[in-house]
C-alpha cells in the first residue's frame, strides 16, 4: 500500500497547496464547473419537472427521457462536442449538464406528485390560482425531494467534473490526467482523495439542509 | 449509416462485450448488496457507516480505480475483470442504499404478524419481506443498470474493448459518425436491458402489474 | 476503508467464479488466427496502443508474420503505455510497435539522449529482463512543434529558437509536456523560451489540439510529426536545431520467448521499408473519408511493398 502513503505525502507537501496548480485553486475551479453545470441544468430541469408534476402531463415521456439521458455516456458526449465546437468550456459543461438533468427532473416531478392531493384540492377550494397552488403549496411541500434531486445531481457532477481536464481546462481532473501522463500515481490518488473529500463535504452540507427543510 | 453497415460485425461484437460487462456488475452487485442492505436496514449504526462507505465508493473517479485495481488484486492490466470489478463496486455502492431503503419501508407490524403466525426467519424473509421490498428493489436495479451501461464506456480508456472504443477511435480520427453510432448503441442497449428488468419484475412480481411500472 | 477492501476481494472472487463459467475470453479480438496451425513456433499476439498509427503498424507486423506461416493474431487498442507494457510483461501480448525515445523515457525517467543512435543504445541498456527491441525502422514519428502559416509569417518564425522573442507564448500539448525534458523545461533550458502559458490537452496532438491551434486559442501545438493534419492544414513544423526533441524511430518491442529467426527476419524486412514517408502514407490512408480499417490499410501497404 505504499502508493497510499505516497499519496498522503503528496497531499502534505506544501508546494502542492500554492499557486495555480495548488489544491485550493483546483478545488475552486472544480466547484466553479460544478456550480455552472448545476445552475444551467436546474434552469432547464426544475421548471419542467414542476410543470410535469403539477399538470400530470407528459409524465410517461419524462420518465423515458430521464432514462435515456442517464444512459448517455459522458465520454461519448464530450468527444462529440469537442469535435464539433473545439476546446473550451462548452464541451465539458454540455456533457455534465446532460448528466445533471435526470436527477433534478425526477426530484422536481416526484416531489410535486408526492404532495397529498387533498391538500392541493383544499388550496384550490379556498380560491388559489394554479400559480399560487404551485408556488405556495406544492413547491414548499416538495422541498425535501427537490433537494434530494439537487443533492444527487451535485454529487454526480462533482465526481465527473474531472473530465474537464481532458481538453485543457483545470479542476481536480488535472491531477488525474497529469498524473497518468507521467505515471505519477501518488498525484493521481491524492487528487482522487481530494475529490472524495469534496464530495463528502457537499453531501454532508446537503444532509444538513434537508434536515432543516420542512416535511 | 453506410459506415455502420460496413462495420456491423464489429459493432455486434462490441455490443455483446458491452452487454456482459454491464450485466455481470449489476447482478453481482445486487446479490452482494442484498444481505448488506438488509442488515443496514435493521440496525442504525451499520446503516450510517455503510451508507457513508457507499457514498465514498461512488464518488471515487473510475479512471484511477481502473489503474489501481490490477496492482491490488494481481490481474492483468487488460483484463476486462478489472472493469467488471470497478463497476460492481459502483453498483454495490448504489444498491446498498436502495436495498436498505427498500427493506426499511416494510412495516414492522407486518413482520411481527408474520412471525406471530409461525413463519420461520427464512419463510418470513422470502415470503413477506422480499416481495414487499420488491418494487423498490426493481426500481433500484433499473437505475443501476442504466448507469452501468453508460459507465462501461470508460473501460475503453484502459484498453478494454466495448462500445466506448468507438468514442476513443472516432475522436482520434475526427470521425463524428463513429461516435454518434456508439452513443446511439449505448442508449439502445440501456433501454433494451431496462425492458428486460421490467419484464423480469412482472414475471417475479405479478401483483405489481396493475400499478404499472414507474 | 478496510470494509471496502474486504468487499472488493469478495466481489473479485465472485466474479472470477462467474466468469470462469462463461468460458472463453469474449474480448479477444484476434483477427482470425489460424487455429490448429501445425507451425512449431509459438503463436504470437501483436498488441497496439490506442491510436491509429500503432494499430496500423500492429496489423502490418501481424499480417507480415502470418504470410510467413507464423501463427499471429492481434489485440489492438490497448490504451496507454503503462497498460500495454504491463500486458507484454505478463505475456498477454508478445509483440508491439514502439517508439525508441518514448520507450526509453518509460524505463528511464532521467534519460537525456536525443540523437537516434544514442537513444537506441540507451534503450538497449534500459529494457527490463525478458523484453527486447529488434532493429529500429528508419522512419520516426515524434513530437513536433507546429504553428499556422499565418503565425509563422507574421512573427517570422521558422525554428523553435525563434519562439524566444515572442512574449506570452501560448502552447498546447499533452499533459506530460509540462514536466518532461523535451517539453517546457527543455524549451526554457535549451532555447531560453520563458513565461509560456500552457494548455494540456489529452488527445496526443489530435483534433482538439489541432482545433485549438487553427482557431488561434494557442500559438504553438505539439503534434506527432507523421500526422496528416500537419500537411492538410498547411502548418509549419518548427525546426529543432539544438535537438530538443528526442528521436522516435519505430521499433518492434518483443518478448524474449517470442523471438524466432523467422519472426526476426520478417520484422527486419518490414522495418526496413518503414520510412517517415511510409508512416505518413499509412496515416493518410487511414484518415481517408471512407474510414477504412487498420487491417485494410496495412494489407494494401504490405502488398504494394511486396512483403506479403
Amino acid at each position: 500500500m505504499s502508493v497510499f502513503s505516497e499519496a498522503f505525502d503528496w497531499l502534505s507537501t506544501s508546494t502542492n497547496w500554492h499557486g495555480p496548480d495548488g489544491v485550493p485553486h483546483r478545488v475552486l475551479e472544480h466547484l466553479g464547473y460544478t456550480a455552472l453545470t448545476v445552475v444551467i441544468a436546474s434552469a432547464i430541469a426544475i421548471p419542467l419537472g414542476l410543470w410535469i408534476g403539477h399538470t400530470g402531463r407528459l409524465r410517461g415521456l419524462a420518465i423515458a427521457v430521464t432514462g435515456a439521458l442517464r444512459a448517455l455516456p459522458t465520454l461519448g458526449l464530450l468527444t462529440l462536442v469537442v469535435l464539433w465546437r473545439g476546446i473550451g468550456l462548452t464541451p465539458p459543461i454540455a456533457a455534465l449538464v446532460v448528466l445533471a438533468i435526470p436527477p433534478l427532473l425526477a426530484g422536481a416531478y416526484a416531489g410535486v406528485e408526492s404532495v397529498d392531493r387533498r391538500t392541493v384540492d383544499a388550496a384550490r377550494g379556498i380560491g388559489m390560482t394554479e400559480w399560487q397552488v404551485l408556488t405556495r403549496v406544492e413547491v414548499p411541500l416538495s422541498l425535501s425531494l427537490l433537494l434530494g434531486g439537487l443533492r444527487s445531481a451535485v454529487l454526480q457532477v462533482v465526481a465527473t467534473a474531472t473530465v474537464a481536464a481532458y481538453i485543457g481546462l483545470g479542476g481536480l481532473g488535472r491531477y488525474l490526467l497529469d498524473g497518468i501522463a507521467v505515471r505519477d500515481y501518488p498525484q493521481m490518488l491524492g487528487g482522487s482523495l481530494v475529490v472524495v473529500v469534496l464530495a463528502l463535504l457537499l453531501d454532508g452540507a446537503f444532509a444538513l439542509l434537508q434536515r432543516l427543510s420542512p416535511t | 449509416m453506410t459506415w455502420a453497415r460496413a462495420n456491423s460485425d464489429r459493432l455486434v461484437d462490441l455490443m455483446l462485450q458491452h452487454l456482459w460487462l454491464s450485466v455481470v456488475p449489476v447482478v453481482v452487485g445486487f446479490l452482494l448488496a442484498l444481505p448488506i442492505g438488509w442488515w443496514a436496514s435493521r440496525f442504525a449504526r451499520p446503516r450510517a457507516v455503510l451508507l457513508a462507505a457507499g457514498g465514498i465508493l461512488y464518488t471515487l473517479p473510475s479512471l484511477p480505480l481502473l489503474v489501481i485495481i490490477p496492482g491490488l488484486i494481481g490481474t492483468s492490466f487488460l483484463d476486462p475483470i478489472n472493469v467488471a470489478i470497478v463497476l460492481t463496486l459502483y453498483a454495490l455502492a448504489l444498491f446498498v442504499r436502495i436495498v436498505a431503503d427498500a427493506f426499511a419501508q416494510v412495516s414492522a407490524e407486518v413482520l411481527d404478524s408474520a412471525t406471530a403466525s409461525g413463519y420461520s426467519w427464512w419463510q418470513r424473509f422470502g415470503g413477506v419481506e422480499l416481495p414487499l421490498a420488491g418494487p423498490v428493489l426493481l426500481a433500484g436495479v433499473r437505475v443501476a443498470s442504466v448507469s452501468t451501461v453508460s459507465l462501461v464506456t470508460v473501460g475503453a480508456l484502459v484498453g478494454v474493448s466495448n462500445l466506448g472504443s468507438l468514442f476513443t477511435e472516432g475522436f482520434q480520427r475526427d470521425f463524428r459518425t463513429e461516435i454518434t453510432v456508439g452513443i446511439v448503441l449505448v442508449v439502445i442497449l440501456a433501454l433494451v436491458l431496462d425492458a428486460v428488468w421490467v419484464l423480469l419484475g412482472r414475471l417475479l412480481m405479478p401483483w405489481t402489474r396493475l400499478r404499472g411500472a414507474g | 476503508m478496510k470494509l471496502n477492501r474486504t468487499l472488493g476481494v469478495l466481489s473479485a472472487a465472485a466474479l472470477a467464479l462467474s466468469l470462469a463459467a462463461c468460458g472463453g475470453d469474449p474480448t479477444d479480438t484476434s483477427s482470425g488466427s489460424d487455429s490448429g496451425s501445425t507451425s512449431s513456433s509459438k503463436s504470437i499476439v501483436v498488441g497496439s496502443a490506442a491510436f491509429g498509427e500503432s494499430e496500423i503498424l500492429a496489423e502490418v507486423y501481424a499480417q507480415a508474420l502470418k504470410a510467413k506461416g507464423v501463427d499471429a493474431s492481434t489485440k489492438l487498442d490497448i490504451g496507454a503505455r503503462e497498460a500495454y507494457i504491463g500486458a507484454i510483461k505478463d505475456g498477454t501480448i508478445d509483440l508491439i510497435p514502439e517508439y525508441t525515445g518514448n520507450l526509453l523515457l518509460y524505463f528511464d525517467q532521467n534519460a537525456t539522449a536525443t540523437a537516434p543512435a544514442d537513444v537506441e543504445s540507451a534503450l538497449q541498456g534500459a529494457l527490463p529482463d525478458g523484453l527486447a527491441v529488434l532493429d529500429p525502422a528508419p522512419g520516426e514519428d515524434k513530437d513536433s512543434l507546429n504553428v499556422t502559416s499565418e503565425f509563422a509569417q507574421k512573427n517570422g518564425v521558422a525554428s523553435i529558437a525563434d519562439l524566444a522573442k515572442i512574449k506570452g507564448l501560448k502552447v498546447a500539448a499533452n499533459p506530460e509536456f509540462k514536466t518532461r525534458a523535451y517539453g517546457l523545461p527543455g524549451m526554457d533550458k535549451i532555447y531560453g523560451i520563458k513565461d509560456v502559458s500552457f494548455t494540456a490537452i489529452s488527445d496526443g496532438g489530435g483534433p482538439a489540439t489541432l482545433k485549438a491551434l487553427t482557431s488561434g486559442q494557442v500559438d504553438v501545438a505539439d503534434i506527432y510529426s507523421t500526422t496528416p493534419s500537419i500537411t492538410q492544414n498547411k502548418l509549419v513544423t518548427l525546426e529543432d536545431p539544438k535537438n530538443l526533441i528526442a528521436a522516435q524511430n519505430v521499433v518492434p518491442l518483443i518478448r524474449d520467448d517470442a523471438q524466432s529467426d523467422e519472426v526476426k527476419s520478417t520484422l527486419a524486412a518490414v522495418s526496413e521499408k518503414l520510412t517517415t514517408d511510409a508512416l505518413l502514407e499509412l496515416n493518410t490512408a487511414f484518415a481517408a473519408d471512407s474510414k477504412p480499417t487498420a487491417a485494410d490499410v496495412a494489407k494494401d501497404w504490405l502488398q504494394k511493398n511486396g512483403l506479403v
